[in-house]
């Protein structure tokens, strides 16, 4: 579904991501792990077209690289941006209706809609309050539906449990492993690190805007590095 | 009272057409932060179709359709033609550009049609009065008064109820977002660009009866004052546009009206004292764009 091959990705004079690879198979879930500043936002944004990039990126075998955001959310990809990035502004249901924008007859969308609400409960409650005044898990609940409203083929998550209470971590991987059982293709960007392995079927620990580690979730969870670093074992 | 009532009309009539060029420079700003001082020249522009279409002797509201097309179309090249290939620059490199056009199209009337004025004949029931009550309308303000709350209510209903809406809504606060939704930027920019269009062209057809005339600068003092009222409103919100745009008629109004003769000549100075003031006690404006949680 995902092939990245050499990526790297520079603003001005910082090289954020300096030569990776990562493959994705069709509904399989690839964790990229690493420390702050490591390069995984700048990953995600070049894969949805947000910022300018060199090397290779394919998406169920076409190239992707260098196409406008707008352009491959229309091929299938959808991003959970870091932060969340609602639109605060707008209602929660104009929200979910602009992430299903890309759906052009409206009665579609509409149905999406309703069918987020009912994934969502806490979203048909609050279908009229805007996003900006929601909580922070309820935000996390409306990036992710928002995000859905596409049906993408491949969807890209960053840091979804990012300040969250510990209930509602839980709550989001319980939905991301969800989505994956669906046969969705997921890349989840996390620094919740033992969670995120325990779901993924392959990670990738990023330092430094290079992979210091790749391989089945399993193995990188048993790596000493990962042990000593990230899991306190 | 008679007279307190007819400043009110009065001030509700110039004040709604300011309103209506704020907007236009508000939803053009709000996504793409430039303040497009050439947006007068959009309603100039209008002005010379509506004067074209009657001097032809087209029906009234052919004419008006004439000028809210010309209108469109003239923003939308501007975004095209002179703004795209500026997307991203920063605000006064935006701002020059925007003057720079604003000069050629002025120019391009000025020599190519004339620099005075040339009159517009407007039917004659237009220039009629109706009796209200104890207040005694024009035709043409009542017209415009209800064009003005019209195009507010069309606007809004705009802005809520389609998903392009929405996405011009969304696109104020956060345009990348807005494109990963599968939206294209090119699209939502030339949408912005047309609807400042259309509120640019009704603005012209108001100012047209209003005042009888088309001229090459007949756009560039009420966009002045329309900016003055985004300022004053609160840059960006659409809200706060249409207050300011009501607010600058008014001021306007009432010291053309209440001032002392030996004042007269000082009003516009002492419109834009009172407009310093309100920026001073309220720096954001009356009506601020709301501030987006970014992370
Ligand atoms: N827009 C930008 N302009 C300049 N430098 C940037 C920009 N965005 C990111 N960087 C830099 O690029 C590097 C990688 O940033 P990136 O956001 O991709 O890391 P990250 O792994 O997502 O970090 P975090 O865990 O903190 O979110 C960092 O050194 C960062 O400072
Ligand atoms: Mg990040």
């Amino acid at each position: 579904m995902l092939a990245v091959r050499d990526l790297k990705v520079r603003y001005g004079a910082v090289e954020a991501v300096r030569g990776l690879d990562l493959s994705l198979a069709r509904g399989q879930l690839l964790a990229l792990l690493g420390a702050n500043g490591a390069g995984k936002t700048s990953t995600l944004a070049a894969i949805a077209g947000l910022v300018p990039a060199a090397g290779r990126i394919e998406i169920a075998g076409e190239t992707a690289g260098g196409l406008p955001p707008e352009t491959l959310a229309r091929r299938g990809v959808a991003l959970v941006p870091e932060g969340r990035r609602l639109f605060a502004g707008l209602t929660v249901a104009e929200n979910l209706t602009l992430g299903g924008a890309v759906h052009t007859p409206p009665a579609e969308r509409r149905r999406r809609v309703a069918a987020m609400e009912e994934r969502f409960p806490v979203l048909a409650e609050r279908r009229h309050q805007k996003a900006g005044l929601l909580s922070g898990g309820e935000q996390q609940m409306l990036a992710l539906a928002r995000a859905l409203m596409a049906g993408p083929r491949l969807l890209l998550l960053d840091e979804p449990s990012l300040g969250l209470a510990p209930q509602m971590v839980e709550r989001v991987f319980d939905i991301v492993a969800g989505l994956k059982a669906e046969g969705l293709t997921i890349l989840l960007v996390e620094q919740n690190v033992p969670m995120s392995l325990a779901i993924a079927d392959q990670a990738v620990v990023l330092a430094n805007g290079r992979a210091a580690l790749s391989g089945p979730a399993a193995e990188v969870a048993a790596s000493d590095h990962v042990r000593r670093a990230y899991l306190a074992a | 009272m008679d007279l307190i009532l007819q400043q009110m009309v009065n001030a509700v009539s110039l004040g709604g057409i300011y309103a209506l060029l704020a907007l236009g420079l508000a939803v053009v700003f709000s996504i793409v932060r430039l303040i497009n001082f050439a947006h007068g020249e959009v309603m100039t522009v209008a002005g010379y179709g509506i004067w074209i279409a009657l001097a032809s002797a087209w029906p009234v509201a052919a004419a008006v359709a004439l000028g809210l097309a010309v209108a469109i179309l003239a923003a939308v090249s501007m975004e095209r033609v002179a703004f795209r290939a500026m997307r991203g620059a920063d605000v006064t490199t935006l701002l020059i550009t925007s003057f720079a056009v604003s000069e050629i199209i002025k120019v391009l009337f000025q020599n190519g049609i004339s620099a005075r004025p040339v009159p517009v004949v407007l039917p004659a029931w237009m220039s009629g009065t109706l009796d209200l009550g104890p207040v005694r309308i024009g035709v043409i303000a009542l017209i415009s008064i209800l064009t003005v709350a019209l195009s507010l209510v069309l606007l809004s209903v705009f802005l809520r109820r389609t998903v392009m809406g929405l996405a011009m809504r969304a696109a104020a606060e956060d345009f990348p977002v807005v494109r990963l939704m599968g939206l294209r930027a090119n699209h939502v920019i030339a949408l912005a660009f047309a609807v400042s269009g259309i509120l640019a062209g009704v603005a012209a057809v108001l100012w047209v009866a209003q005042r009888g005339s088309v001229d090459p600068l007949m756009g560039a003092a009420p966009v002045l004052k329309a900016f003055i009222a985004t300022v004053l409103g609160g840059l960006g919100s659409l809200t706060g546009a249409v207050i300011g745009g009501f607010v600058v008629g008014a001021v306007e109004v009432c010291l053309q009206g209440f001032l002392p003769q030996s004042l007269l000549p000082y009003r516009e100075a002492i419109s834009l004292a009172l407009i310093i003031a309100v920026l001073v006690w309220r720096p954001d404006g009356l009506w601020p764009a709301e501030q987006t949680s970014r992370s």
